[in-house]
């Protein structure tokens, strides 16, 4: 029971540390929240079960388109919002609303076009892919698309990891991170490095929709608002800002999700809210964070 | 001068909406309409005190409402207390439940909002949770059909109105809300002024968490059936804050004037083509955050004239 629920829980985090990505980057490059955040994973999903059963896409194929379309449409939104916002009185507290905004829109528009169901692509779907619908790891058994999703979340944080320690642009990521109005007067491009960083925030974010059905179930058009706030307990578990500590927050959200099903299962729905007011009272600033925010 | 002459109007303008509330029902019959607009005014100047004058903007607002309506059901359910009386313990109760979260007030901006969004999420998951049947039903909702009496639940509304209208006048026009303004602007400031920033902002924390449990008990009573997602719905939260943003925080008729323009237009909009209701709300929403981001009284506060 015990070691089932400690290695599912890591393989949940994982793909936890996932989720919450892409709100973490946004949150760091432009002191933005995201409220909109969990309906692009619910768009990534619709995009999944769109391209299953008009053209019988596997998930894995899917992945690249959505990264590509996603991040476009990230870049695009960005130029539409973020500036503007920027010049009003309360940037930050204005966004909230204003994002709200986007996902209410969203959430509206594919009620308007799939209506108002839940949709779900099968999961022996990699079984078949693979020919082999288990695998087995310390005498647990785990269905085989819970090591494709685990592989490919590894892939993605290391590939983000790239980006934001290994290439100039991540350099001129960080240096707006650290401070918006000294990176413009070094002569960074503020607005299209932002750009650019808020669509790898959304393309995370469909990119745990497209893994979506394999961990957590059937996509519906409400599932935003949860999958929001559970974003959020994951990057303040970790650190606001900061990549490494999002996957450090998945997991640990992922393993304690995991011992709470296995043992108080009535009361799992309430351990995300509690989880992120215990941490945010505790140690606002993460587990990883520096000292940052005045109380 | 400017503070009594403000108070004056504050006070007129607050008989005139007494008044318009009662002679309403007789020229226009949709009473639930009448009794939730002024529930939303209601919640709007609730949500102005803390979020207009100290620039805490509480995401999880409703938790308050529904803990105001489960209180007093609970307290009609299992202690008998007439209606009236379970009102104000919804008050009480709401009251309680800010006190609890009062350590979330330590946290600033984004911050505060999500601590306050979970915190209210975490309330709604414990009262709708299964294992409490015996006590809140859980998720299958509360029914109090043998004391549903919509004529006198209106008039009580009507009384929380006129009192979170009167506590915003006192607000506006005090001492105590110049401080709360000062701790808006900024905290570290006016404690060096002399503030002592952590009593006022409890204070009107507490007031807030009050007039937003009154107001649950009193639509728990109006209703008389009503389920946990009903109460604790994020929605009342959100339409709360774009109502006071839509209107201008900080003013006493901001607020009327955003619900009063918003929900009818929801309620139009919900009526006619209910299917287009989320597609044209969210887009009013971002229209109205990147062009009016300081509600529609500062046009005329641009042009010097003074609204209370």
């Amino acid at each position: 029971m015990l070691s089932y629920a400690l290695i599912g829980g890591i393989m949940y985090g994982l793909y936890f540390g996932l989720v919450g990505m892409g709100l973490n980057l946004i949150f760091g490059v432009m002191r933005m929240i995201n409220l909109a955040h969990g309906d692009f994973i619910m768009l990534g999903a619709f995009l999944t079960y769109w391209l299953y059963y008009l053209f019988g896409f596997n998930p894995l194929i899917v992945i690249p388109i959505s990264i590509v379309v996603f991040l476009v449409f990230g870049f695009l939104m960005y130029y539409v919002f973020v500036p503007k916002l920027l010049h009003s009185k309360d940037p930050e507290m204005l966004s909230f609303i204003l994002f709200f905004g986007v996902s209410q829109v969203i959430e509206a528009i594919i009620i308007l076009f799939f209506g108002n169901n839940q949709i779900s692509v099968p999961s022996t779907i990699f079984a078949k892919l693979f020919n082999v619908s288990t695998f087995t790891l310390f005498g647990n058994t785990f269905p085989i698309s819970w090591l494709v999703v685990s592989v490919a979340c590894i892939v993605a944080f290391v590939l983000i990891y790239v980006y934001f320690f290994y290439t100039k642009l991540g350099y001129a990521t960080r240096a707006i991170m650290a401070n918006r109005h000294e990176a413009l007067v070094s002569g960074i491009d503020v607005n299209k490095v932002s750009a650019i960083a808020f669509g790898v925030g959304i393309a995370a974010a469909s990119l745990a929709g497209v893994m979506g059905f394999f961990m957590i179930g059937a996509a519906f058009p409400s599932m935003g608002t949860d999958l929001t706030t559970i974003s959020f307990t994951i990057i303040v578990l970790g650190a606001l800002g900061n990549p490494l500590g999002t996957v450090i927050g998945g997991l640990i959200y992922g393993v304690a999700i995991m011992l709470m099903q296995t043992y108080f299962s009535s009361w799992t729905n309430v351990l995300p809210y509690l989880l992120l007011i215990f941490v945010i009272l505790i140690k606002p600033e993460g587990l990883l964070g520096k000292a940052v925010r005045n109380v | 001068m400017y503070r009594k002459k403000g108070i004056i109007y504050g006070l007129g303008i607050t008989l005139l909406v007494i008044v318009l509330f009662i002679f309403l029902p007789n020229i226009y019959n949709n009473t639930s309409f009448l009794f939730n607009l002024m529930l939303y005014m209601a919640l709007a100047e609730g949500l102005n005190i803390i979020y207009g004058f100290t620039g805490y903007l509480p995401f999880g607002y409703v938790g308050f409402f529904g803990a105001g309506a489960y209180s007093a059901a609970l307290a009609i359910l299992f202690l008998h207390f007439p209606p009236l009386i379970a009102v104000l313990v919804g008050g009480i109760g709401a009251f309680l439940i800010g006190i609890i979260f009062i350590p979330l007030l330590k946290l600033s901006g984004a911050y505060f909002a999500i601590a306050n969004l979970a915190a209210s999420q975490a309330l709604y998951y414990i009262v709708a949770n299964p294992n409490l049947e015996k006590i809140t039903q859980g998720p299958y909702g509360i029914s109090l059909a043998n004391i549903y009496n919509p004529q006198v639940s209106y008039y009580v509304m009507l009384s929380i109105l006129a009192f979170s209208m009167v506590t915003v006048i006192f607000i506006r026009f005090s001492d105590y809300g110049l401080a709360l303004l000062s701790i808006k602007e900024d905290r570290v400031s006016a404690s060096l002024a002399g503030i002592n920033v952590p009593r006022e902002r409890s204070i009107a924390w507490g007031l807030s968490s009050f007039i937003a449990g009154l107001s649950g008990g009193v639509y728990a009573w109006y209703v008389a059936v009503f389920y946990p997602t009903t109460v604790f719905s994020l929605e009342i939260s959100v339409f709360v804050i774009v109502f006071v943003l839509f209107g201008g925080i900080g003013t006493l008729v901001g607020p009327l004037i955003g619900s009063l323009v918003l929900y009818s237009f929801y309620n139009f909009i919900g009526i006619s083509t209910p299917q287009y209701f989320q597609l044209s709300y969210g887009l009013l929403i971002i229209i109205f955050a990147l062009f009016i981001p300081n509600g529609i009284l500062s046009i005329f506060e641009k042009r010097g004239i003074h609204v209370p």
